[in-house]
């Protein structure tokens, strides 16, 4: 059976992990090497590496970084931040990296995602998808939740699957950084309505959280950034608790 | 020392960053007389299948591969071109193994590509020596290789039984990256390496 998969998210800066990680045996907390070779020995089943200052210039060191990773992982990483062409993706692919997820770039010129899936195939796509409620209406927005689009989330998420997006990283802007849990129910509305596997991401604050979202909805995978950096979960613990409930994870 | 089959059908960067890690030395196959050089081979792959099979033609690989009596080994897309034919693309294919490489059937209500990690049941070949029963591997693939008994060496289940690891004769195939399946990949590797001629 396809185990539900547990997705730490890492923030990098210049080739260097940002946002304080907690770890006690880390030497270096900004090696993105040494981090990441970390949660693949806790038993993370994927790793994303989000570029948060990506520029055309600083893309040397992504790569960098990204080949650094490959040579020492021997788990999935995704990498995404920037890229907003296929020669950006074809220098990723080919230093490692399994995945590249695209997020304003896509919004703005949608045949991106077509364009990168005929060249690498739909696997290779990761859509990211930051959402808030206005009004009532689920909304894309882009620029970390400060730029509202004029596309509704679930339309969106239908247009990028038949474009060819091979994945959806579903985050709620709403529930981002609460640690109230995930949003539940457009993660199921989303989960269900196409055929593509969905990331949970946003809100995750205890390990119930975990269980509520693999339990109530057909996501396939929980994406979490700073429970897993500051140690407040623990992956291997975070697993048994899932296996309590049935939920199928990676031993 | 092994040979990778360079055909340009996909990045081969975390095939051999694992090798390097597991200290296991390679090396690249670009011609037939290449394939002498090396005590096993590797047939990577990513993509489509057809694409795949259109790139080994043009390399002139296919016959020498076909006769080769040291230990292959196809990884993804690679373990698919040793099959007959592949409904990716309508293609025929090396026809080494010969059972069909199909689509999977979004009806049974799963989801395509098979991505993620998902246990595999192994008959105690040399392949899976040290890997317990029902360990999870890295899977990415729409099309599977269909189940037959003759070869099966490892079986997964994705909607129906499908064939995660064949074997015919010296020719080995895995459906799944044992380049990005952890540790379990890594044991897989280097049985593959110590496989007698």
């Amino acid at each position: 059976m396809l185990s539900k998969r547990i997705i730490p998210c890492l923030d990098v800066k210049d080739g260097r992990t940002v946002k304080g990680v907690n770890f006690v045996d880390l030497k270096d907390a900004g090696d993105p090497v040494e981090l990441a070779w970390q949660y693949a020995q806790q038993g993370a089943d994927e790793l994303v590496f989000l570029d948060i200052t990506a520029t055309h210039e600083r893309r040397g060191t992504t790569i960098e970084m990204v080949k650094a990773v490959a040579r020492q992982l021997n788990i999935p990483f995704t990498i995404g931040g920037g890229i907003t062409s296929v020669a950006d993706a074809e220098a990723l692919l080919n230093s490692g990296a399994d995945k590249i997820s695209i997020n304003s770039a896509a919004v703005r010129n949608p045949q991106l995602i077509e364009d990168l899936a005929k060249a690498f195939g739909v696997q290779f796509v990761v859509l990211a998808v930051d959402t808030k409620l206005v009004n009532g209406r689920n909304m894309v927005h882009l620029n970390g939740g400060r730029l509202i689009t004029e596309l509704e989330t679930e339309d969106w998420i239908l247009k990028a699957e038949s474009l060819g997006a091979g994945e959806i990283l579903l985050t709620s802007m709403d529930h981002d950084g609460t640690k109230n849990g995930f949003d539940c129910s457009l993660l199921d509305k989303v989960a269900r309505s196409i055929n593509i596997p969905v990331i949970a991401s946003g809100g995750a604050g205890t390990m119930a959280h975990f269980t509520d979202v693999f339990l109530q909805t057909g996501v396939d995978a929980a994406l979490a950034a700073s429970v897993f950096h500051f140690g407040e979960i623990p992956i291997p613990d975070l697993k048994e608790e899932l296996k309590k409930h049935n939920i199928p994870v990676r031993s | 020392m092994i040979g990778i089959v360079n055909y340009g059908a996909g990045n081969i960067f975390s095939l051999t960053a694992a090798l390097e890690r597991l200290d296991i030395p390679f090396g690249m196959v670009n011609t037939a007389a290449e394939l002498d050089l090396y005590t096993h081979i590797i047939i990577p792959g990513v993509g489509h299948a057809g694409t795949a099979m259109n790139k080994l033609l043009h390399t002139g690989l296919v016959a020498p591969i076909k006769a080769l009596t040291k230990p292959v080994l196809g990884i993804c897309v690679g373990m698919q071109l040793l099959t007959q034919h592949s409904e990716e693309g309508d293609a025929d294919l090396m026809n080494i193994v010969p059972i069909k490489t199909r689509l999977f059937n979004k009806d049974q209500g799963i989801k395509i590509p098979h991505m993620g990690w998902n246990n595999i049941e192994h008959q105690n070949n040399s392949l899976f020596e040290g890997v317990e029963n029902g360990t999870q591997f890295y899977f990415v693939h729409s099309y599977f290789i269909e189940y037959n008994a003759t070869f099966d060496i490892a079986t997964a289940n994705y909607g129906m039984p499908f064939s995660a690891a064949v074997k015919k004769d010296n020719f080995y195939g895995v459906q799944f990256h044992p380049e990005k399946s952890g540790i379990a990949g890594e044991r897989l590797l280097k049985n593959f390496s110590n496989l007698k001629q």
